[in-house]
């Protein structure tokens, strides 16, 4: 753990490519390191939390990690979603969920900028990293990508070995590097699958199963020490069990990691997530466009269990989408 | 439902003439028939040249020079040498700037620019251009630019526009059939566009484009047209030594020796067939090779 932490001290000042720190709260983040055990979360594995446990103790407001001030997001002249205002609290999983084509995903996707990569896509309002707007003119995306890293749909190894999988990622962002070993074995260990591939690290990712792959896609994540990661529907191509898996290791990695989860599965959103934020598309009245829209955002207790607004009820109780 | 009708509950029918009808067994016996006269004439033409050519297939072939006078102990040389040195060329030419043009417009042009279309349009146009155009395109830039096109130089210049179309087009396709989920992943990882073209994406489609590329260098191999029009060297009884040393090639010296009278010289053609052909052949498998054995089936 401790080259981790040393590390993460390195990574937070090293890659502020703009020159000037992120923010006052990055020395804060920095500094941060891995909550020891027995500190305000002490969650193993034995004694998994119902959401009910944790509402208690999460604070009343979210301490914004990254906050979405009145997002739009555009695909050309369609927009997507339109109105979002949150805030993704630091060591907490935030689940985003609604019916399909409501947008969650775009949201998602805006918070790394992986949507830059689709001709076409922006966005206006203001999505902010620990205050720093990610899309200002001085902000290189490449920099937001390495401090909030993700997970995707399907799982996404890259056709080299275990090793090379984890291995990449500090390669390509110039990570200052004792022992690549130590970085490989500390990620996959993190991500609850050290023991089950230690003695086939040169073997092909291929030859895993999907839901080691996808342990694998989050090992490879972890190993450039991010802040944030993103999983979009991380679960919906794995059979229940690698999904229980899956579950346990966010749980685990909640106490270092804030989490951002889009799922299709309620009964997931209600296992996992400490707030959960409800989407919905709306259907404009001239163009016929489905726009997406955050209808409620509330610890995930309240959600499921006293919703503020009537669509959420209806949702969630599967009378629609 | 009414108007659809009953559920269909009868017996399925016998099986009629269907398969076996005689318009059935004419079809089959005419597809039969186009097969076999493809594969006799490429027969005939093989063991003809085989044939024609197995006595003169020795040692002299290749370590003798052409002759105007002595056909009984003329070899090849000149010509296997002349093709290795032009083939060479051709392949350092070519592949550097194909694969990177390739790369360019899959994984790095918008599509939306006009210039990207207009690149798009006119490269599947120019695969399709008789080989003879490029021969003359270069003797004319040749000329422009004060280059002896009777070299080696100029002769690899007339193949690579030749066969840069083709390489082109095969390392987009190859880049094509990497899934965008590598690429999401490298990004999304902090690696640069660049970085996930040359760790992730490219390495993924070598298979495929080495595949590609050997198929496009073997049709070089067997190209005279444009080298022909360059003003080829017919008759060359030295060793080509650099770019700018003069050159015959193998198609070019089999063209010049079946237009000889004397039956030595035809039986001389005929040997040169076969090692050309064994050369093709060479690289065809090679190209079978690298893409069953390597090519990643996503």
């Amino acid at each position: 753990m401790s080259t981790f932490s040393t590390r993460t001290a390195e990574a937070h000042t090293a890659y502020t490519s703009t020159g000037r720190p992120m923010t006052s709260e990055d020395a804060d983040a920095a500094s941060r390191g891995p909550v020891p055990a027995g500190a305000a979360r002490h969650f193993g594995p034995e004694s998994t939390p119902s959401p009910g446990d944790r509402a208690s103790q999460l604070p009343n407001k979210p301490i914004g990690v990254i906050s979405c001030e009145d997002v739009d997001i555009f695909y050309s002249r369609f927009r997507a979603v339109t109105g979002v205002s949150l805030d993704f609290g630091r060591n907490e999983i935030t689940a985003l969920i609604g019916p399909s084509g409501c947008g969650k995903s775009t949201v998602l996707r805006a918070l790394n900028r992986m949507n830059d990569l689709i001709p076409g896509a922006r966005v206006t309002g203001r999505i902010t990293y620990h205050g720093q707007d990610i899309y200002g003119s001085d902000v290189d995306p490449i920099e937001v990508r390495r401090r909030i890293g993700m997970v995707f749909q399907k799982p996404n190894p890259f056709p080299k070995s275990i090793y090379a999988n984890i291995a990449y990622g500090p390669k390509v962002v110039g990570m200052k590097v004792d022992s690549m070993d130590d970085i490989v074995e500390e990620a996959l260990t993190r991500a609850a699958l050290w023991d089950e591939v230690k003695d086939k690290l040169k073997e092909s990712a291929y030859g895993l199963s999907g839901g080691q792959q996808q342990r694998l896609c989050i090992a490879r994540t972890i190993a450039v020490n991010p802040e944030v990661i993103l999983m979009d529907e991380p679960c919906s191509a794995l059979d229940p069990i690698a999904t229980s898996r899956i579950e346990d290791l966010m749980d685990e990695l909640r106490q270092e990691y804030t989490i951002i989860i889009v799922t299709h599965n309620m009964q997931q959103a209600a296992r996992v997530a400490d707030r959960t934020a409800f989407f919905t598309a709306k259907a404009s009245e001239e163009t016929g466009d489905r726009t997406g829209e955050l209808v409620e955002y509330d610890v995930t207790a309240k959600m499921f269990g006293n919703p503020s607004d009537s669509r959420t009820e209806a949702y969630i109780s599967g009378r629609f989408g | 439902m009414a108007s659809i009708g009953a559920v269909a509950t009868a017996p399925l029918r016998a099986r009629k003439a269907g398969e076996n009808s005689p318009a059935s067994i004419g079809f089959l016996v005419t597809l039969w028939v186009a097969v076999a006269v493809a594969m006799i004439c490429l027969l005939t033409l093989l063991v003809t040249a085989f044939v024609d050519g197995y006595p003169r297939l020795d040692g002299a072939l290749f370590t003798r020079y052409s002759s105007r006078v002595i056909p009984e102990t003329a070899g090849a040389r000149a010509a296997i040498l002349g093709s290795m040195w032009v083939i060479g060329t051709t392949a350092l030419l070519a592949i550097p700037l194909g694969i990177a043009a390739g790369v360019y417009l899959e994984e790095f042009a918008d599509e939306q620019r006009w210039y990207n279309r207009l690149i798009e349009v006119n490269l599947q146009n120019l695969a399709a251009v008789p080989a003879i155009v490029y021969g003359m395109l270069t003797a004319g830039f040749a000329l422009a630019i004060g280059l002896e096109r009777r070299v080696v130089l100029a002769g690899a210049i007339a193949l690579s526009l030749l066969i840069l179309p083709v390489i082109i087009i095969t390392t987009r396709e190859a880049l094509r059939a990497v899934p965008a989920e590598i690429r999401q992943g490298s990004l999304a990882l902090g690696a640069t566009p660049l970085q996930t073209v040359w760790r992730q994406t490219l390495p993924s489609a070598l298979p495929g484009v080495a595949t590609g590329t050997i198929l496009a260098l073997s049709r070089a191999l067997g190209e005279a047209a444009p080298l022909l029009l360059l003003g080829g060297l017919v008759f060359v009884s030295y060793d080509p030594n650099g770019l700018m040393s003069g050159f015959t090639t193998l198609p070019i010296q089999i063209f010049s020796w079946t237009g000889q009278p004397q039956e030595e010289f035809q039986e001389l053609a005929s040997a040169a067939i076969i090692v050309l052909l064994g050369l093709l052949l060479l690289m065809n498998a090679l190209a079978i090779i690298i893409r069953n054995r390597y090519q990643r089936h996503w």
